[in-house]
């Protein structure tokens, strides 16, 4: 393990700060709330890492459970007291994952996981070709020196409710006028979570030939469908060559509203809405999803006990939408996120990451709240208030 | 085939039984400086009924049973000195019952000091329980099995012991029983007028049997807070500050501390005062009559307030206080060990010389301090030791001064708090023998497998 990471291990008082939010409304790291053992915690985490590099303890298959069940939704970094590690501590993390994976000593879902993703460049072993289809009748144009490139991701590639957003979003740019474009079977897995995964080689690779890709055809500004994809354009791409303007689509869709291009009209339930980790604790951005829906008619946000800052993660960050090392149960935070969502009294459950799509819509399922709760997109539900659901 | 592991796990699934060893190893030890001892199972029972087949169990098998809440004691109460079964009981965290006529909630063992917390403030605004220093994961359960004290202790009446209205546990023979008025009646109002059972369960650190629910007492919570902090370089003069502005019974709560750093308030005492109150003019004559109460002292121009700074004066406002967790990384190190040490008032300027010359002499550094409990009844005197995980030499010495520490608060007339092990003996040997025979005999009769968390008040 690094020696920046190595050093700080013995820092950690476990004083259990990092398993509540800063409201202490509930538990909200979901891995120690699916399993309730103290070794599931960011404390217990960073205590056996220390004891593996101390050669206390002997990696097996529950270590590496314990720490592939992170799903890196950064509720430890907001609320770890200790001021000199917590900003490391999801880096501790991913890096004593790197160390498993070079060792490999991984999951058998995690190796499957970067199987696929190394064969097809996406999770979901569809042929390259395949990475536009989500737009085939749309009639949006290659891109080709628009303003704006829309970059769909795998998951609004290749999973229903992902590629109903980018739908939806796409056809709200395109009623906005937005100059915007995407690829055509040259999109990649931006990398995001297989870095999260410990896989950084591999998350390198795909970053690169993304961005080969976007600087041969001199794109600037990229719309990105997923925050993952947001993230990481803007974290870890630029020190591998690529350098743009990275927007989340809620952030334009806001932009376009306030410059009066899109106007939302009456959507006649209350919502509530879920703020993804990689778009709010991770890049502070709470903002432009409300501005959006407040300016819905006649609709109101109800938030939830545990939102911005706070908000419970879907369970879907880190590798975990791919690998399902936290399996099932009552105790995900998935469905946690529902019952909370249920108890504001809304019927709309408003998100704006396709990975918290499809995890919130199984749990609603799993909740059996279909009838009390929908899961929707922010695009949706604009689309919807303006009569095109 | 390891048969308690399969009973176990009919009791409460097979996802909540754990003997792998990154559970022993992290359940072997807590954040202090105690050996670690690994247990042979960690158990996670979410109803009081599977605490009671758990129980039958360890006397069937004549296995130990440890209840854990938060696992924040730093003294090792809830490592399993001899082995058999920990009992973490934090997925037993519903706050069944708030009554805000008679001002109690109730609520399962292993609910948070936070997390009840932020359920009152959301459905029941009015009301407040006292807090502990502890993170808000410590629970409510643990904190009061081991007298803890928090930011009511001064004007609401005591220890955390003090504001138990019922109680129920699971007896280590696999009863289970309510104490207090909850056992007669289906309110969990009060303990009295019933013979207080509930003592049999409070300070015994987990060694009588197992606490399931709690009733607590809530109290008003005010509007408005400020915090104001009286200095002195005077060690003598603590016990008089503190007694004039307890006097006033103006404070909500009081405490007392010296810290080596910052340099430049080396050798301060400093007396944290904090009022509360339902509306600002209030708050403001509070403030002046505790600032009124110590004029003959600042008059001297030898002690006075401290101008505080926003942020310093946020963190103080904080209930609990982040920087008490930071506290264990100020040797960069992540570690700290404390002896709480309940004591009279007057022996705190001894108690603070005592630590000084302890840490001292063994090369370590400190905070000390104390907190006021009810009325000056008695104060919590802390003796903190911060130490670096990493460095075996200085967590040796921080050992050699616990073990000091724990003689000299005896020597002081006082009594450690939450005592590791070894310092429940040295208490146990100033005891008076009769007492003794008495704990050995409650014990007996409660016990009779002595399967509850042996090694500790072991008589």
């Amino acid at each position: 393990m690094d020696s920046e990471y190595r050093d700080i291990l013995h820092r950690c008082f476990r004083c259990g700060w990092c398993k509540l939010p800063t409201n202490y409304a509930d538990f909200n790291c979901p891995a120690y709330l699916k399993h309730r053992f103290e070794s599931f915690a960011s404390g217990g985490r960073m205590w056996l890492i220390r004891a593996w590099t101390e050669g206390e303890i002997t990696p097996s298959e529950r270590f590496n459970q314990i720490l592939f069940s992170c799903v890196t939704c950064g509720n430890c970094v907001e609320a770890c007291a200790m001021d000199k590690i917590r900003d490391k501590l999801v880096d501790v993390f991913v890096a004593a994952r790197r160390d498993l994976v070079e060792e490999g000593r991984i999951p058998p879902g995690v190796r499957d996981y970067f199987k696929a993703v190394s064969v097809s460049g996406n999770p979901y072993k569809r042929p390259a070709e395949e990475t536009g289809l989500w737009a085939a009748d749309l009639d949006i144009e290659e891109y080709n020196g628009h303003e704006y490139l829309l970059y769909a991701g795998s998951v609004a590639s290749f999973d229903d409710p992902g590629m109903r957003m980018a739908r939806s979003a796409a056809k709200l740019f395109k009623q906005a006028g937005l100059s915007f474009g995407t690829l055509k079977g040259e999109e990649v897995d931006d990398g995001n979570d297989l870095r999260a995964s410990g896989e950084q080689a591999l998350a390198d690779f795909l970053a690169s030939r993304n961005i080969e890709t976007f600087n041969r055809k001199g794109v600037g500004k990229i719309i990105t469908i997923s925050p993952h994809s947001f993230h990481t354009m803007r974290k870890d791409y630029p020190a591998l060559g690529g350098t743009f303007e990275v927007y989340h689509y809620s952030q334009v869709l806001a932009l376009l509203v306030m410059q009066g291009a899109l106007v939302p009209g009456g959507f006649g339930a209350e919502v509530t809405y879920h703020d993804p980790c990689y778009l709010g604790r991770w890049n502070k951005e709470y903002f432009s999803s409300r501005r959006v829906l407040g300016e819905l008619k006649g609709t109101s946000v109800r938030e939830m006990d545990r939102s911005m800052q706070n908000a419970l993660c879907c369970g879907g960050g880190g590798g975990n939408f791919f690998t399902d090392i936290l399996g099932t149960g009552r105790d995900l935070s998935s469905r946690a996120r529902v019952r909370e969502a249920l108890d504001t009294g809304a019927g709309t459950l408003v998100v704006s990451c396709p990975q918290c799509y499809r995890m919130l819509d199984d749990a609603v399922k799993a909740e059996g709240a279909q009838d009390r709760l929908r899961v929707r997109d922010l695009a949706e539900v604009v689309s919807a208030s303006a009569g095109d659901a | 085939m390891d048969r308690i592991k399969d009973r176990l796990e009919e009791i409460v699934g097979k996802d909540y039984v754990s003997c792998s060893a990154e559970e022993r190893f992290i359940y072997s030890r807590d954040q202090g400086v105690q050996e670690p001892s690994e247990p042979d199972y960690v158990v996670l029972p979410a109803t009081s009924e599977e605490v009671r087949e758990i129980v039958l169990l360890a006397n069937e098998a004549k296995v130990p049973v440890v209840p854990m809440g938060g696992g924040l004691v730093l003294s090792g109460l809830t490592v399993p000195l001899k082995g058999g079964i920990v009992l973490d009981m934090k997925r037993m965290n519903r706050i069944l019952e708030v009554n805000e006529n008679s001002h109690y909630a109730v609520v399962e063992a292993g609910t948070s000091q936070g997390m009840l917390d932020a359920y009152l403030r959301k459905h029941h605004p009015r009301l407040k329980h006292s807090l502990p220093d502890a993170p808000p994961v410590a629970t409510i359960a643990g904190n009061i099995a081991i007298h803890g004290s928090g930011h009511l202790s001064q004007s609401e009446g005591g220890f955390h012991s003090e504001m138990v209205t019922g109680l129920e546990v699971v007896l280590p023979t696999g009863e289970l029983v309510k104490l207090g008025s909850c056992s007669t009646v289906s309110a969990w109002f009060s303990r009295a007028p019933l013979p207080d059972l509930a003592g049999l369960f409070l300070g015994w650190n987990g060694t009588t049997g197992v606490i399931t629910k709690v009733g607590i007492k809530l109290f008003p919570r005010q509007a408005h807070h400020d915090v104001l902090i009286f200095m002195t370089e005077d060690v003598d003069a603590a016990p008089d500050i503190l007694f004039r502005v307890i006097h006033t019974g103006m404070a909500e709560d009081i405490n007392y501390a010296l810290s080596p750093k910052p340099d430049y308030l080396s050798g301060f005492q400093m007396i944290v005062i904090n009022v509360t109150a339902h509306r600002e003019d209030e708050l403001a004559l509070k403030l002046r009559i505790i600032r009124e109460s110590l004029r003959d002292y600042f008059e001297t121009k030898e002690a006075g307030f401290m101008p505080m700074p926003p942020n310093m004066k946020a963190g103080l406002l904080e209930v609990p206080q982040k920087a008490l967790s930071r506290f264990a990384d100020v040797r960069k190190g992540g570690g700290f060990e404390y002896v709480g040490a309940i004591m009279p008032l007057e022996k705190i300027p001894d108690a603070c010389r005592a630590g000084m010359e302890i840490t001292e002499r063994n090369g370590i550094t400190y905070s000390l301090g104390a907190r006021i409990i009810g009325r000056g009844h008695s104060a919590m005197f802390f003796f903190a030791y911060p130490f670096n995980r990493a460095d075996k030499d200085e967590i040796r010495r921080v050992r050699s001064a616990l073990e000091e520490t724990n003689e000299e608060a005896i020597r002081l007339g006082g009594i450690p708090w939450k005592a590791e092990a070894a310092g429940q003996k040295l208490i146990l040997g100033s005891m008076e023998p009769a007492t003794y025979e008495l704990m050995k005999k409650v014990r007996t009769l409660l016990d009779p497998n002595g399967i509850m968390n042996p090694g500790n008040w072991e008589v």
